[in-house]
């Protein structure tokens, strides 16, 4: 019974998440993204993460869900999360203490304040952004609209924030990011990677709506060594650097086909 | 809001040079006992910029830290004791931070910073 209980806490519950008609309940995206991070809470734990960021917390039931999952284990561990709906950070804040954790909390877009004093100092960024493909003008909406707003192939939001993902992130720091087949998710590979990111697909989910994956990233030093060489070859040989890497990324398959052995 | 978050914060009001580090107008501060732990402190201790620290604090009634520190200091568990209380046990409430350049204000309510521009302020 106890071993039970133990297992059960290990992610928030739904009965003590908090809700507010204008901010997104956990669903079907959210848990694809918990279930992720279960599946690599060794690797978490083995990292030994300082500072943890989610941006775009909802509900909370992602970042309480880290912060348990970690645990005791993960003593040294610090949570903050930000979301845009001043209403999200509410409830996330209810949804933390129901569950006896804390994360700093910013009602802010994206990491704007953050940025400064924050760059090369965030060890995970967790995000489960508004991926839906919308018309431009629900991007950014008060409310619950930008909670799924994505404007042009749902990529609106994911691209602003990727160079601040880039910014933040320590040079040991690892990026969860949540996308939809919609939003292309070997082109944001690729983006990452001439920024010199390795990148995994850790998680693959089909539901009935919609497809999901969750990618990992990380910075790494081949990467970052092959993009240069290509940036070198392209001045030379004057082609584009997106004509010279291969499409789907190398290290995208590297590193699938390292996941796979 | 811990004074850890204030001193990652900044004012990023278009045209402002230097939004560091924001004023604290204090109307409410809370305390929560949080579980000590060394190494972190020790990993914070070269993010963190010390006088904002130390003047934060002060605002918020904790006159403890010591001016000026070096990193020897941290061998102290008296030293660390301090430093841990600062940094994560003073909670500001209620309040704003100001910008420290135009005045500009940003409230603070339930804990929870707002650091959202209006339109033009971007
Ligand atoms: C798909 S929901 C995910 C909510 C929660 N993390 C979850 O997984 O259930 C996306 C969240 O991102 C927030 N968001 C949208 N645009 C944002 C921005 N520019 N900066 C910060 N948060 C944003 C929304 O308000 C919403 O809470």
């Amino acid at each position: 019974m106890q071993i039970l209980c133990i297992m059960l806490s290990d992610i928030a519950q739904i009965r003590l998440v908090s809700s507010h008609p204008e901010v997104y309940d956990p669903c079907d995206d959210s848990f694809a993204l918990v279930d992720a991070l279960l599946a690599d809470r060794a690797n978490l734990l083995e990292h030994h993460p300082s500072i943890c960021l989610e941006i775009g917390c909802g509900s909370g039931y992602v970042i309480t869900s880290l912060a348990l999952l970690l645990g005791k284990e993960a003593s040294g561990a610090h949570y903050m999360a930000t979301d845009i709906n001043p209403h999200a950070v509410g409830v996330t804040r209810e949804t933390l203490e129901a569950h006896g954790c804390h994360a700093e909390l910013v009602n802010t877009d994206i990491a704007l304040g953050l940025e400064k004093r924050l760059a090369r100092s965030v060890d995970v960024i967790v995000v489960n952004p508004p991926y839906v493909p919308t018309p431009e003008e629900e991007v950014g909406c008060f409310g619950i609209t930008s909670s799924w707003a994505g404007g042009e192939n749902g990529r609106s939001v994911i691209d602003k924030i990727l160079p601040v993902a880039d910014k933040l992130l320590s040079e040991k720091g690892w990026l969860y990011l949540l996308t939809l087949t919609a939003n292309n998710p070997l082109e944001i590979c690729l983006l990452m990677r001439k920024k010199g990111y390795a990148s995994r697909i850790i998680l693959q989910r089909s539901t009935e709506e919609e497809s999901l994956h969750i990618i990992k990233f990380w910075r790494d030093l081949d990467t970052l060594l092959e993009v240069k060489e290509s940036m070198v070859l392209n001045k030379t040989d004057n082609r584009t650097v997106t004509e010279s890497l291969p499409f789907p990324s190398f290290s995208v398959w590297r590193n699938l086909s390292r996941n796979f052995n | 809001m811990r004074l850890l978050t204030h001193n990652m914060l900044s004012s990023n009001i278009k045209g402002v040079t230097n939004g560091f580090p924001l004023l604290i107008e204090a109307e409410k501060v809370v305390e929560k006992a949080v579980d000590f732990n060394e190494d972190f402190l020790k990993n914070m201790f070269a993010k963190i910029e010390w006088k904002a620290l130390v003047d934060a604090s002060k605002t918020m009634g904790y006159a403890e830290l010591p001016d000026n520190v070096e990193s020897s200091m941290l061998d102290s568990d008296e030293f660390l004791q301090k430093f841990h209380h600062a940094l994560l046990e003073l909670h500001l409430e209620e309040g704003a931070l100001v910008c420290p350049e135009t005045g500009r204000k940003f409230p603070v309510s339930k804990g929870i910073p707002n650091m959202l521009l209006h339109e033009d302020e971007v």
